[in-house]
């Protein structure tokens, strides 16, 4: 009688601790139940659209600015004005050397600090009606059309992923870092 | 009969009260409010709504007196009607959390309408094993819950006008609010896929028409970012990235990407469209400061505020809102004279890191024209600059991360202003 009942308490603590184990450890320690599938690089190059300011992300192909121009007008004007100034959105050019000034007029032109930004935006979110209508040697070219009017490159100068990350913006030196890893 | 405000301490001048002197005043007043309209025929009262039963049960949605209270300021770039935002109205809220309903918005091609079940978190770049992970899955993985604000960097920014904006509340301060946010800590499904020793930063990207993408860095990540799929309880509202987002405590609501679906880990910023020409800030020298992450310490008077005018001279309750990117409200300080004298408000129990905060005083206006402002400190010590502070080595139209000390006037016909000092 009394041994059955130390048993029973000793059955009680051992449930008690595999309990404690199960939970404590398994669940509330930040362990994964990897349920993750992976991904095969094909279906990863379908959704990455991340380009670097090295480059890297940056598909194939090609555009200068006079085929730029003539998708700008189409795609373009209608928000952001002749030229890319005076419409009813941002001014894509102009302003520079406003920036240290006392009224800092920030365009692409003015204050990006580098040129793969417009290839990657132009890619992800424009035209603002109908993103992803865009081959991309249609962005090159508009990128490349964007930068012609702010007078970084010629009108005939191809951009590519090999020229576009080493085309430098005018306020490329304009910027510094306000975070820093505290490691 | 002596009046209870005739016989009170005052904690500083023009009439701020000691902070405990809501509770006191509490026991005095009150209940005095009863109705005397038509005696029913047994002798008592009733008004309409008590004669016949009410609202069938399973009705939704705030008392139809209380439909003015709605998201303010909403606006949209020209030619659009999806990018640009709509601020909480802190004017008529009280305590710390935000209904999911007036959620402040700020978005960059509308809101999409997502199928869960097409949607799924997608990690890759600089990783051992790039995964897909479905909401299903994600609903087994381990949750955490905190009630957080989130605040846009561009908050606050018509502050920075030369001459004060006659507005309320919401439209000069709204883009601020406080959420119980629940969620996957990112870290868990990083570690699954494995990090590379290269990797230093992620590329989060929304899957709206835009595909807003902001870079964090991986330290920030591990800490305390989380994949939230719940606000206040329920799954995401579709203004607030529905079914999942990036949820970043403390730091700039606009790199807490919305509608969140691929997180690319990376060894450094894809120095992307927002995080270069947009939330940057510019200092007056021509150099601007990127990624500024944390939101500064900061505080609001939102009650009595512009629109919402005194009736009298008497007895008032200030009240209003506090909040640090930097962890906890410390104390908020009130002044009634224009920052000669001050003192300490009453804090509501909850003093949460990262959240916002309720602070409450008692104020007898005499009726002469008086200036309110609140200050507020957090636990390591920041405090909430002055307007004049603020602007020091900041180019003239830099508006974000504006954390400055907000003024209302008051003057004797009791109507609010905002006013510079």
């Amino acid at each position: 009688m009394f041994i059955s009942k130390i048993m029973k308490i000793a059955v009680h603590i051992v449930v008690v601790l595999i309990a404690q184990n199960i939970f404590a450890d398994d669940v509330f320690d930040g362990v994964s139940p990897e349920l993750g599938v992976v991904i095969s690089n094909d279906y990863i190059e379908q959704v990455d659209f991340v380009v670097m300011p090295s480059g890297d992300g940056l598909p194939k192909g090609s555009g200068d600015a006079l085929a730029g121009k003539v998708l700008y007008n189409i795609h373009c004007m209608a928000c952001h004005g002749p030229d890319a100034k005076g419409g009813i959105n941002g001014d894509l050019a102009g302003g520079h050397g406003t920036i240290s000034g006392p009224i800092p007029k920030k365009t692409v032109g003015s204050y990006w600090p580098y040129a793969t930004i417009i290839f990657d935006y132009i890619r992800r979110a424009m035209p603002y009606q109908s993103p992803g209508t865009l081959s991309n040697n249609e962005v090159y070219a508009l990128t490349a059309y964007i930068l012609n009017l702010n007078g970084v490159i010629g009108e005939d100068e191809l951009m590519t992923a090999k020229t576009l990350p080493i085309t430098k913006m005018p306020n490329s030196e304009g910027f510094i870092w306000a975070y820093s890893p505290s490691k | 009969m002596k009046k209870i405000s005739d016989n009170i301490n005052f904690a500083a001048n023009n009439g701020l009260l000691d902070r405990r002197f809501i509770l006191k005043a509490g026991l005095g007043i009150g209940g005095g409010l009863m109705s005397a309209s038509a005696l029913s025929s047994e002798g008592k009262d009733r008004l309409p709504w008590m004669k016949q039963p009410g609202m069938p049960m399973g009705q939704s949605g705030p008392s139809r007196y209380e439909e003015h209270i709605k998201r303010e300021g909403v606006g949209s770039q020209p030619g659009t009607t999806g990018s640009g935002a709509s601020r909480t109205p802190i004017e008529h809220l009280d305590g710390i959390i935000t209904p999911s309903r007036l959620h402040f918005e700020r978005h960059h091609s509308g809101i999409p309408d997502i199928d869960p079940a097409q949607h799924n978190l997608l990690i890759h770049g600089l990783v051992d094993r790039p995964l897909s992970f479905s909401m299903e899955s994600l609903a087994r993985y381990e949750h955490v819950s905190n009630i957080q604000f989130i605040e846009c960097s561009g908050n606050s920014g018509a502050m920075i006008s030369p001459k004060p904006l006659q507005r309320k509340a919401s439209n000069l301060h709204g883009l601020v609010s406080c959420s119980e946010w629940g969620g996957v800590p990112l870290k868990i499904l990083l570690d699954e896929a494995g990090i590379k020793p290269k990797g230093k930063w992620i590329v989060a990207s929304g899957s709206d028409a835009a595909m807003m993408s902001r870079s964090v860095p991986l330290e920030k990540i591990m800490d305390d970012a989380i994949i939230a799929t719940h606000q206040n309880g329920e799954p995401l509202r579709p203004s607030n990235g529905y079914p999942m987002r990036l949820f970043l405590p403390g730091w700039e609501g606009n790199a807490c990407v919305k509608w969140l679906r691929t997180i690319k880990v990376t060894s450094g910023p894809s120095m992307t469209k927002d995080e270069t020409s947009k939330y940057s800030d510019l200092r007056d020298d021509g150099i601007a400061e990127l990624f500024t992450f944390p939101m500064g310490v900061k505080s609001v008077i939102t009650s009595p505020s512009f629109s919402l005018n005194l009736a009298g001279p008497g007895i008032y309750q200030i009240k209003g809102i506090a909040w640090s990117g930097s962890g906890r409200i410390k104390n908020v300080e009130l002044s009634a004279d224009g920052g000669k004298t001050w003192a300490e408000a009453l804090l509501d129990e909850h003093i949460l890191p990262k959240a916002l905060t309720r602070f409450r005083s008692a104020w007898k206006w005499d009726g002469a024209p008086a200036t309110i402002m609140s200050r507020a400190i957090d636990e390591k010590g920041n405090v909430q600059p002055t307007r004049e502070q603020w602007f020091v080595g900041r180019a003239k139209n830099t508006f974000y991360h504006f954390n400055a000390i907000q003024t209302w006037g008051v003057n004797t016909a009791g109507e609010i202003n905002n006013v510079y000092l």
